[in-house]
This record gives structure tokens, sequence and C-alpha cells, in this order.
């Protein structure tokens, strides 16, 4: 076993996820078959190799900073689920 | 030939000619939809009424001389791409009410050449799958056979254009995304250079990876739509300020004396016999149009599947952190704090596949992990690079199968998440490698199935990819069939 049950149900708390009973069953036991897959690349020599973040030689794309046209606050808020006051609105955070 | 049949190049020439109208293509395409939607299901949202309004205003453009190189042409965008006051929702529950406040680049591109957009397609949920049945609205069918998948994750657009119900269509490629559908509708389809096209305003899921494509009926409509969005664009910050050619010039060159490496790990064991077959025919006719066919070895292809499978979930988990039903989308009515409301609401939210990549990319990146998983693999992804540096100083493309085999059966991968991760396994290193991948139809099974031949080049070498796949188009000798639907 690569992943335990009680380590699926820490990851899920980490992403913000939670799942029953049976579905933290078919996950764990699904994240086993695919980490067992991974292994294989333990089979790699890469000693020495840089890591590769991605696939063009761009380093920092910078650009000026200057004021331009943004989202207005009606736009911005249009799609939220909750608001107020021009703000998004949540539960509460603490009692 | 009814309209809808018809390229964009052939479309092209009616409207100058003054043959046809962009009203009458679209009606003519409508009308296929009508026909054939029921059945195909390409589409989460259509969107007649714009369309024909855009028709009309293209109508105005055409008399007035005025014509563009989409002018009046039908096209649908995957659902990915934010269309400011159009719902675009990834095929996800947690973003089924969303409506962007601002168009893609590529949406604006396309709108400024002249395109009228039918709708928005299908596809596997935040494009995670191979066969548009993750997808929150319900599967796509393949047009050649409704019992089949269309492949995915960008499903719906590869049905949508090989049935008729667009001319032609844009998707996006993580790791098989478009090249993947493409072989199994029958189409053509391209995923560019990373950097190639501007990614602002498409949704994002391993922004290493990912890359916008078109999905067109022939090669040289390819090479107009990739004129249409390539190029640079300030509001995207990997996308590369490199000129962009012309590329329907490399519709006509031909590849006498060129160098076409066949890798030998891309032909193994449990590749479809069919498959293997049509390809090795394929080899046959690039030989015949003077290209050198040799052998090559990308030797560290057997990782890719597991390199990808880290460093793509390892991505997602972090850029869908932001779906927590605060600024827009889904929000579960479950939570009676902040942090049960942003757990009910991913996990109401989001389906099985999507989670299950998140998990992955969750503990890949989760402390004591790290060096285990995401640096080795990023290592590895090194690795696969180089084989491919290496590869193109011997040969200026290379040829494989896009899909180890035609489309599966729906419901016959959705248990196995492994089995269906294999469907990506011949596409998935042009995404870790970053390279240019065209799938072009290269026949079809016993059994009415169609089957794609992948060309892979360099960086920014689109053009020969066009190339090569409009010589062996022209020159296939097999005869070009029509799903009936």
């Amino acid at each position: 076993m690569k992943i335990s049950k009680e380590e699926v149900s820490y990851v899920a708390h980490l992403a913000r996820l939670e799942f029953s009973e049976e579905e933290t069953e078919t996950f764990t036991s699904q994240l086993n078959d695919i980490l067992m897959y991974m292994e294989k690349l333990n089979r790699a020599d890469t000693a020495g190799v840089e890591p590769m973040s991605h696939a063009t030689a761009l380093s920092n794309a910078f650009r000026d900073d200057e004021v331009r046209e943004s989202l207005s606050e009606e736009r911005s808020l249009a799609n939220a689920p909750d608001k107020q006051g021009g703000c998004f609105r949540v539960p509460k955070v603490v009692e | 030939m009814e309209l809808y049949e018809l390229t964009i190049h052939e479309l092209q020439e009616k409207i100058r000619s003054g043959e046809v109208s962009a009203s009458g293509i679209l009606d003519s395409v409508f009308g296929r939809i009508e026909a054939v939607e029921v059945n195909v299901r390409a589409y989460i949202t259509l969107l007649e009424e714009q369309a024909r309004e855009e028709a009309a205003k293209a109508d105005q453009r055409i008399k007035a001389g005025d014509i563009n190189t989409l002018t009046g042409i039908p096209i649908a965008l995957k659902d990915i791409f934010c269309t400011r006051g159009i719902k675009t929702t990834c095929g996800s529950h947690i973003l089924h009410n969303f409506v962007p406040p601002y168009d893609a680049t590529v949406v604006e591109k396309l709108r400024e050449a002249g395109a009228v957009f039918t709708g928005k397609t299908n596809m596997d949920e935040f494009a995670m799958g191979s066969s548009t049945e993750t997808s929150f609205f319900g599967v796509t069918r393949n047009p050649w056979d409704l019992d089949r998948i269309p492949g995915g994750s960008s499903g719906g657009s590869a049905a949508a254009v090989a049935a008729g119900e667009c001319i032609a269509s844009l998707g996006s490629d993580t790791g098989g995304s478009i090249r993947q559908p493409a072989a199994l509708c029958g189409v053509v389809g391209m995923k560019p250079t990373y950097g190639r096209v501007s990614r602002f305003g498409m949704i994002a899921f391993a922004s290493s990876l990912d890359q916008i494509g078109p999905f067109t009926k022939d090669v040289e409509d390819c090479a107009i739509m990739m004129n249409a969005i390539a190029g640079y664009d300030p509001r995207e910050s990997t996308s590369v300020p490199t000129d962009v050619p012309d590329y329907r010039a490399f519709v006509e060159r031909g590849i006498d004396g060129w160098n076409v490496g066949i890798p030998k790990e891309y032909f193994i064991e449990g590749i479809d016999a069919e498959v293997a077959a049509a390809v090795q025919k394929a080899i046959g006719v690039i030989e015949k149009l003077g290209g050198k066919c040799l052998p090559i070895s990308l030797p560290h292809t057997e990782y890719c599947l597991a390199v990808y499978y880290i460093v793509a979930p390892a991505e997602a988990s972090s850029n869908l952190a932001r779906y927590d039903g605060v600024k827009y989308g889904f929000r579960s009515e479950n939570g009676r704090d902040l942090l049960e409301m942003y757990k009910k609401t991913r996990s109401e939210g989001f389906g099985a596949e999507v989670k299950r990549r998140i998990m992955i990319g969750t503990y890949a990146l989760s402390s004591g992990y790290y060096d285990a998983y995401y640096k080795k693999a990023s290592q590895v992804r090194a690795l696969i690079k180089r084989d491919f540096d290496d590869a193109f100083r011997q040969c200026d493309v290379i040829l494989t199968p896009t899909s180890p085999t035609p489309a599966f059966k729906i419901g016959e991968k959705t248990d196995d998440p492994i089995k269906m991760y294999l469907s990506d396994i011949f596409t998935i290193s042009a995404n870790l490698a970053g390279i240019p991948g065209l799938s072009v139809p290269c026949g079809y099974t016993a059994g009415g199935l169609p089957i794609g031949l992948q060309f892979l080049a360099g960086h920014f070498a689109e053009g020969r990819l066009i190339q090569i796949a409009a010589a062996y188009e022209k020159n296939t000798g097999g005869e070009k069939r029509k799903p009936s639907l």
C-alpha cells in the first residue's frame, strides 16, 4: 500500500474535499493503483538532471507598470453566489 | 453536396463568387444540427439567435467587399474558452452558471477574422478525460458509431466537425485532447507549440502543458485556422513573441528529400492491429512522396504516461483551488462556516475524475512526497524533451499512430482510470516536450471507424506538420468517407 485511508482523508482535507466512507475506499484503492504505476519512474536515471518546469526558453515576462482599464465592480461581482455592499459575501469565519 | 459538408476554403470561394451567403451557410449548418444533434450531442450551448445576427452582419460586409479569412464561416468553440456574456461551463457542475465578463484571446481573434459562432461544445470536465464521458452535461457520441465515444477531452468539438454541425472548431490539448478525438472522429486536429497560441481566457487545467488548436475537415483548413489564432499576446505571459508564418503557404510544397523518423517505441504490443496496418500503409505513402523513413529511438517514451499523470494533476490541483464558491460558479448551501462551505462546494461541484486528479496532485505536491513524485517527474520530463531534441537533429518530422485504438465503446473504460489514461500514450509526449503535433485521418477499420496518423515536429515548426500532412492527405489513395448519420 502506497497510501492509506487515513492519508487519503488527510489529503482530501488539504484539497478542501470531503468523501463518504465508500468514496474514501474507492479513492484509496484507485490512488494506490495509480501511485504503483508511477513507481516505474524510479527506474529512470535522473542523476544531475535539472527539473524541467515548462517547455519554452522564456523566463520572466514583465510588462510596464501602467494604469489600464480593468473590470468594473459591477462586472466583477456579476457571478458572485452572494454579495453585499460591493463585496463578496461568505459564511462567517470566526465566532 | 450540402453546404455544411464543405470546407472553409471551399465555402470562401463560394462566398467570394457570390454563389452563397453567410446566412445560407448558417441555415445549412443549423439544419444539420437540428437533424443530428439529438443523436450526437456535441454541444452544451447552441447560439442560434446570436449566430444568425452575426451571419447577417457578415453578409453586409461581404456585400461591401470587406471579406476576411473566416467571414461567414460557422465555427464551434470548446466550452473551455471564455465568451463574454455566454455561459462557459468547462463541462463542470461547479461552473454550470458561469457567465464570463470577457472573451478569450482566441475568441476575439476568430471574431476579428469574421467567424460566426455556432455554440459551445461538450468536453470532459475541466478537460480531464479521453472520452468526453466525464462531462457534467452528458456523453457526446461518435458520429461514426453512436455507441462509441468521440475521444476527449475535446470530444464535442471533434464530433461537431465530423457530423457537419459546424465547419471547423477549436479545442484544447493538454495530453492529446485535440489529436486523439480528431483521430477517433476522422478529422484533422493540431496541437501547436507551447506558447504559439495565447491561452488568455482559456480555463486552465495544467499550465505547463495546455495549448489551444483547431479541428478541421482538411489540412488546408487547419492552416487557415492557425493563421487566425496564432501569435503573441501581451496578456499571456507564456505566449512567445516570435513571427508567425503564413501556414497556408506550406500546403502545396511537398516533402521530397525529407527525413521522417519512425520511433520504435510507438509501435508496441497492445496497439490495435488495424491501426498498426493503417500506419504502416501511410509510411509507404510518405516514401512514395519522396520522404525517407528512418528508424529512430525516443528512449524515455515508456515514462511519458507516469510523468504526465504527476505533472498534470499537480498543476491542476493548484489551478482548481480557485473554485471555492466565493467569486463565481456553484456554491453549496450546506456549509455552516467558511471551511465547510469550501468543502461542500468542491465536493458537490466536482465530478469523480476531477477529484481523483486533485487528490493525486495534492498528494504529489504535499510535504514529504514532493521530491519522490513532482521533482522526479520534472527531471524525467527533461529527459523526454532531450529525446526529441536529439531526434530532430536526425529528422524533419516524426510519424506515429495518434491513438493505440480506434474509438471504444461508451462505458468501456470508465471504471479503470489507468486503462483510460493509456488512450493518450502516443500524444502525451508532445505536451511534455512542448512540441507541435497534428493528427490526420489515415483510413478506416473493417468496422468503418476512422484511424489517425500523428506527425510531430520541433518547436514552432507547425508549418512542417501542415506541409507533410497536406502532401499525405492528397496522396493517400484511400477514399474519403463521411459518417452516415
